[in-house]
């Protein structure tokens, strides 16, 4: 059969290093672009004061407040809602049940939803039914419906995990399913929490095409929740696409967002591998 | 496991107000996707039942003002520069996947595991910058004007590989140890293990990690509105600009009043048609695993 031939064929070998080497060097080479061009820009007056001149000069102060804020309104909504959808998930509904597929089916079709859709929706329901007009309020909305399944389903997986004889511990003592979940599961399952947490707050830190008709591009410090403001993302693609010579400002503002980032991606894989080491040596 | 709970613990009132309380929540979520499709096809609707389906496949051009709504070039757009990426990231990102299961040695295959994560994390308007200032410019320089349908793919390959990468490495992980020992004692070599037993019983969660690929690029928006020129035209060759779907509704709806307006609702909803699509593909293939096995 020429099998013997294909032993010690090294072509596989020197095609698979090459791919390695060369997905490397285009992370170095975009890393290493936004260093070298955004490290010089970078100071405590750029990450306080606010920009002037069209994002040319001046710093990122109000931006980073309004990304805080609409971050805040977004966390503040889908947590709730995503920890209790999670919880009826994992501990009170059939796998089966119609009502637990309908859940589930949309949450698949939501985690798969493009972002500049859900910026459509945003701005229709948001924005123009609800009156809530450009404003931090309509772009944390917004980003709520798009982090909700990230967060139910770490969630979901967290309360899996939990040994099903805590369960039945706690109901031979006599507790309400109440009490143990409040009591018992949530607190074992904190770490999925955690992990869906901060991938939620990456997810929307990063969005962009979604707030661009929620959130507005006014780059002032926003006074109220009503307000229109400008993310940092937002504020790299106006800096790249629509002011000539921002380029600077935007290297800098694209390096702090990718080290945002990946602060928190390294807090979740962290806590995600921290979790697992535990859960091996109970 | 279900159904012991439900048998075993008996429940108090303060369980069912619970157990409403998070039904309600719950359903809330349910909620928030059939507001999504139905405030799609409430704006979409009257210009729908007015032009009905066709005048979006047929019309000359793309003039909403003037009432010519043909989507097409930009639907071609979209997914052009979508099976480019898939293409160029499925070898690249399996590859990968092969390179850090197989290949690397430990404390290699740990960085570049790293590597790759690192890579998932950076946001799509950094990708889109980076194109913008870099790539854009060498491409001009071979053949203006540099935003182009190349450039575009470049920058979808590098963002969806991680998903692709990422996804392959878990279903490597999953093939049973017995395989590769038993492929091992019969002595076949390392490749010839990989690409006959290895790819062929990950068969099914590479083509989830395709298809959950391919649907982070249809739906892409920043990166390909940035380096792909936004000229609405049906791209001929690697090196014209052109423009898709999603860029198309980021770039008009900021002006977009009425009829116009509803357009780019109505694409907005070719988009989760296509995402519809692929997410039940993707269920399709996870009942054909789950049978087999």
């Amino acid at each position: 059969m020429g099998d013997r031939a294909k032993i010690d064929n090294p072509l596989p070998s020197i095609i698979i290093w090459a791919i390695a080497l060369f997905v490397t060097a285009a992370f170095c080479w975009i890393l290493g672009d936004l260093l070298w061009h955004g490290v010089g820009k970078l100071s405590w007056a750029f990450l306080t004061t606010a920009p002037q001149n069209a994002g040319r000069d001046g710093g990122i102060g109000p931006i980073l407040v309004s990304t805080c804020l609409i971050l805040g309104v977004c966390m503040a909504v889908s947590l709730p809602l995503g920890i209790s959808t999670a919880m009826l998930l994992a501990e009170f509904t059939n796998d089966e049940s119609w009502f637990g597929r309908l859940v589930r089916r949309s949450l698949d079709v939501l985690a798969g939803v493009p972002s500049i859709v859900f910026g459509l929706f945003g701005n229709a329901f948001f924005a123009v039914k609800l009156g809530l007009g450009f404003s931090i309020l309509s772009g944390g909305l917004t980003l709520a419906c798009m982090v909700l399944p990230i967060l139910i389903r770490s969630t979901e997986a967290g309360l899996r995990a939990v040994p099903a004889d805590y369960r039945l511990g706690a109901a031979a003592l006599g507790l309400s399913r109440t009490t143990t979940l409040w009591k018992l599961l949530l607190p074992a399952a904190t770490p999925g929490l955690i992990v869906g947490l901060v991938l939620g707050i990456g997810r929307a830190i990063a969005e962009t095409a979604a707030l661009i008709f929620t959130s507005g591009y006014v780059d002032r410090m926003p006074e109220s929740l009503l307000d229109s403001g400008r993310s940092l993302s937002v504020h790299i693609f106006d800096l790249s696409m629509n002011v000539a010579g921002g380029d600077s400002s935007a290297y800098a503002s694209a390096l702090v967002l990718s080290v945002l980032l990946l602060l928190v991606n390294g807090i979740a894989t962290w806590t995600a591998q921290f979790w697992l080491a535990r859960r091996i040596t109970p | 496991m279900t159904l012991l709970k439900a048998k075993i613990l008996s429940p108090s009132q303060s369980d069912a107000i619970l157990l409403w309380i998070l039904r309600g929540l719950a359903l809330s979520t349910g909620i928030i996707v059939v507001l999504i499709v139905v405030f799609l096809l409430l704006e979409a609707w009257p210009l729908l039942q007015r032009v009905g389906w066709w005048r979006f496949v047929s019309d000359r051009s793309w003039h909403p003002a003037e009432g010519l709504y043909n989507l097409m070039p930009m639907l071609w757009g979209s997914l052009l520069v979508t099976l480019g990426s898939v293409l160029l990231a499925a070898p690249l990102g399996i590859g990968s996947a092969i390179f850090c299961q197989y290949y690397a040695p430990p404390l290699v295959a740990r960085v570049y595991r790293r590597l790759i994560e690192l890579l998932a994390g950076i946001p799509s308007v950094v990708y889109g910058f980076w194109g913008l200032v870099v790539l854009v410019p060498l491409i001009n320089q071979v053949h203006p004007p540099g935003t182009s349908l190349l450039a575009g793919i470049a920058i979808l390959t590098l963002m969806i590989l991680p998903t692709i990468a990422l996804t392959a490495e878990a279903s490597f992980a999953e093939v049973p140890a017995e395989y590769i020992q038993g492929a091992a004692a019969l002595g076949i070599s390392r490749w010839g293990t990989i690409s006959k037993v290895v790819l062929t019983a990950a068969k099914s969660g590479l083509l989830t990690g395709l298809i959950l690929g391919t649907g982070r690029a249809i739906g892409e928006t920043m990166a390909v509105l940035m380096v792909c020129g936004n000229v609405v035209q049906t791209p001929a060759s690697l090196f014209d600009p052109f423009r898709t779907l999603t860029a198309n509704i980021a770039l008009e709806m900021a002006y977009a009043t009425g009829n116009h307006r509803a357009a780019l609702f109505v694409s907005g909803l070719l988009l989760m048609v296509a995402i519809a699509i692929l997410v039940a593909a993707a269920e399709g293939i996870e009942k054909v695993k789950s049978f087999s096995s």
